[in-house]
């Protein structure tokens, strides 16, 4: 008595059974996740980006060239800028420096002694070239990549962050 | 003594939400009327408590009481009285309890709604949402008190954080908030449909408004965020995908395709497991949402400083709401009847069509948000997946869906005649096409996929218009009847078209976006620069001071070509309680278009940067988002909803003791 009986004026030729309309079902799905999941699995590939403190970019040794995030505290006083949107500041976890170089505008929030994110391109020892610098809606905001960068170094009390005025 | 009427109000509302949760269900149980009807007037009580709790902070924000630990910590007496008001949800305490109050006020909504409902649905429901509201009074109560008290008091505050000192927070929280609540409504009637081991047509009218409205909402706030997002930040970007706008993202994608499922329940009596299915997860990821932007765990531009304890209560919440709905799905689902199966070719499979790409793309934005820390857990390693992982999976899964859309559209129920929806289409399809070919010749040596973009926007809205067109046109005769004829459509009809429409424009504006242009340079006083077709000239930095800030204002003279376009400021403010600057980004609209200037650092040689954005057709994004909702809130309208009149619906089901 259900959508069987309602659906009889097909012509029997083309009527498929119940166990061959789920099926079909089953597979245009399957065929849709399996396409999905290729997707997931190339994306992943070479669309991440990984995140490492200064002191684990000698630690796991990586190489110039390597796109990625760093973050750490912008070191006091390292704050340079050049001619036109051009600056370069230092960004340390206590025990290891990178230099880093970028050009653009930076985010309202970004202040020496506070934590930084950013993503680029590592260019050599020391050496990295940012093309963003991550923004944060909040002085208290410390990027949780961050806190434990500092935190693996032993440079990072709780609190320690809290507005200075 | 206002405060600590507040704060009772809360406890009181919690044991109110005990009963709401607990004795309606007892009642069905023991077959007693009286018991079982206690569900309504719970559910209206505690909404009032609520309310009156919420009235008291607000008094208490108003009236400056810095006596109150979190006006201290989010209010400032020179604060403009509008973002006095705002501040009230500007911070965890206070948006969880606005979260309460829409999540109460939805559960009185449902008892005081035309009772149309079998009451063991209605008793299940708002016990179920009685349980949601338990659990979130206990954790506002418990570790987000927005009462405490400090002593003694400070003789001022710490001022609203500045980023939020906007319109856009008195707007985006509480049309996010009604989004992400209303679909507890759905939740609720799906666990009660699973305890009642029972459901059909009945149920599917009954919850399609509430999903409906959660939607309009959800819709509606998402845009709002993502405009505000835009103005407010200074970068020019309205989509970033954060975790923190996934978050809304993925409970709109589960959202709907809920509401395209449950049409099919209604009017076929068929997907009833899975739309039980999809109405839970809905709301799971609403709450996942909630956990992703109260607890901090993933990094996101948007995060504001956050308590790790509280994340552990949410992920408690989150766990045990959906764990618990899941398991009782897998052990009742099996109960529900099968409905019927369907013709391959009908509007019935377009609509399943359209689930299973929704539901796959939302799966996408689901695994590129929580792999990060996913990956985290197993290995150790951070990692951060951000636009490129969504381009190459998300916008793949989500084409074709927007292809065949308005096919699916014009298809008829029960058996479908592709050839004739094919031939419906064709028009609309080359006019997307020529749209797209007229582009390239255009925009020659310009990306290559925008025009494509385009045109796939421009074949959804022609499509939509032409659909609509042909049902009110029809065999032409005269203005007259085609008026009627107009009127006489079923709103959810014209709900549809403009849904689907606004879909296309949204389209249009994404895809025009990879027209826009970005300029960064260093301006002096009479220098100028160009972006696109906009050109600005510096015209004077001056100070100028607000009521709790100071600010460099800088004036532009904006033209296009020769056009004049007037006067453009955009400002660098800073906010004197917290001494935190904030971009506020001069716009001009131009028609769709939007020239956008943002202000950087003054440069030691007495210019100032400035970040210069031409956004071709950039409203386009936003105002689709609207037209979208707009096509939501018609289909609430529609007659069906109005008139109680499920029991005619199915006047079968009713006659065949079906279980």
């Amino acid at each position: 008595m259900t959508a069987a009986s309602t659906s009889r004026p097909l012509p029997p030729p083309r009527r498929m059974s119940r166990k061959q309309r789920r099926l079909m079902l089953i597979a245009a799905a399957g065929a849709v996740l399996c396409v999905a999941a290729g997707l997931v699995l190339f994306a992943m590939r070479d669309t991440i980006v990984f995140f490492y403190g200064p002191t684990e970019i000698t630690e796991k040794g990586l190489q110039p060239g390597t796109r990625m995030r760093l973050g750490g505290l912008v070191e006091n006083g390292s704050v340079e800028r050049g001619p036109g949107q051009r600056v370069s500041f230092a960004v340390t976890d206590g025990k290891t420096t990178v230099r880093v170089a970028y050009e653009g505008l930076l985010p309202d929030l970004f202040r020496e002694g506070q934590g930084v994110v950013t993503e680029g391109v590592l260019e050599g020892a020391g050496r990295f070239k940012a093309d963003s610098v991550l923004a944060k809606h909040d002085e208290t905001y410390m990027p949780r990549e961050v806190a434990d960068a500092l935190k693996k170094q032993g440079h990072w009390q709780p609190g320690a962050q809290k507005p200075g005025q | 003594m206002i405060v600590e009427i507040g704060h009772f109000a809360l406890a009181l509302a919690l044991g109110v939400a005990v009963v709401q949760a607990l004795v309606p269900l007892w009642g069905v149980s023991r077959q007693d009327t009286a018991l079982a009807s206690v569900g309504p007037a719970a559910a209206i009580t505690c909404f009032l408590l609520v309310a009156v709790s919420f009235a008291a902070l607000v008094s208490a924000y108003v009236r400056s009481d810095f006596s109150v630990e979190t006006v201290v910590a989010n209010s400032h007496s020179t604060q403009p009285l509008i973002y006095k008001f705002t501040s009230v949800w500007g911070n965890h305490e206070g948006s969880m309890l606005l979260w309460v109050l829409i999540l109460t006020l939805f559960g009185a909504l449902v008892a005081l709604a035309r009772n149309s409902l079998p009451m063991r649905l209605r008793a299940g429901t708002l016990a179920a949402q009685g349980v949601v509201t338990v659990a979130f009074l206990a954790f506002v109560l418990l570790t987000s008190n927005p009462f405490a008290r400090l002593d003694p008091p400070p003789a001022d505050g710490q001022d609203l954080n500045p980023i939020l000192q906007d319109l856009g927070l008195a707007i985006h929280p509480p049309l996010l908030y009604v989004g992400y609540v209303g679909f507890s409504i759905t939740y609720a009637f799906a666990v009660a449909a699973l305890i009642d081991g029972r459901i059909d047509a009945v149920w599917a009218r009954a919850v399609r408004p509430w999903t409906l409205i959660a939607w309009v909402f959800l819709t509606l706030g998402i845009a709002m965020g993502s405009y505000w997002a835009y103005y407010e930040l200074g970068w020019g970007g309205w989509w970033f995908w954060d975790p923190v706008e996934n978050a809304s993202l993925m409970p709109w994608l589960a959202g709907t395709a809920l509401i395209h499922s449950t049409v099919v329940m209604e009017k076929r009596d068929a997907l009833k497991v899975w739309t039980i299915l999809l109405a839970i997860l809905t709301f799971s990821l609403s709450l996942l949402g909630t956990f992703i932007v109260r607890s901090g765990v993933l990094t996101s531009v948007h995060s504001f400083a956050s308590d790790p304890g509280r994340g552990l209560f949410i992920l408690g919440i989150l766990v045990f709401f959906v764990g618990g709905s899941l398991a009782l799905f897998a052990w009742r689902a099996p109960l529900l009847r099968q409905g019927g199966l369907f013709a391959p070719v009908s509007r019935e499979s377009a609509l399943v069509i359209n689930n299973l790409f929704i539901a796959t793309a939302c799966a996408t934005v689901f695994i590129g948000t929580l792999y990060p820390l996913v990956l985290e857990m197993l290995t150790g390693d951070k990692i951060s997946v951000g636009p490129p992982f969504f381009n190459a999976t998300f916008v793949p899964v989500l084409v074709p869906l927007l292809l065949l859309l308005p096919v699916g559209q014009t298809l008829a129920w029960k058996r479908g005649d592709l050839l004739g929806a094919g031939q419906r289409v064709l028009a609309a399809f080359i006019l997307g096409i020529l749209a797209a070919l007229a582009l390239i010749a255009f925009s020659r040596g310009g990306p290559v996929l925008a025009p494509l973009g385009v045109g796939l926007g421009v074949f959804l809205v022609a499509s939509a218009v032409f659909d609509i067109g042909e049902r009110v046109a029809g065999r032409a005769s005269g203005v007259q009847a085609m008026f009627s004829r107009a009127v006489g459509l079923p709103r959810s009809a014209w709900g549809t078209a403009f849904a689907h429409a606004g879909v296309g424009l949204s389209v249009i504006g994404i895809a025009a976006a990879a027209w826009s242009t970005e300029t960064i340079g260093v301006l002096k006083v009479g220098e100028s620069m160009s972006s696109g077709r906009y050109t600005i000239t510096l015209d004077s930095i001056a100070p100028r001071s607000g009521p709790n800030f100071r600010a460099e204002v800088a004036r532009f003279k904006l033209a296009a070509g020769d056009r004049e376009l007037g006067i453009l400021e955009a400002s660098k403010r800073v906010y004197t309680a917290r001494a935190m600057p904030t971009t506020e980004a001069g716009i001009r609209t131009d028609g769709l278009s939007q020239a956008y200037v943002a202000l950087g650092d003054p440069q030691p040689d007495g210019g100032i940067a400035v970040r210069f954005y031409d956004k071709p057709l950039i409203l386009l994004v936003w105002l689709g988002a609207v037209v979208m909702a707009f096509g939501g809130g018609l289909s609430l309208t529609d007659r069906r909803f109005r008139l109680a009149a499920p029991r005619r619906a199915q006047p079968r089901a009713i006659v065949q003791p079906a279980e």
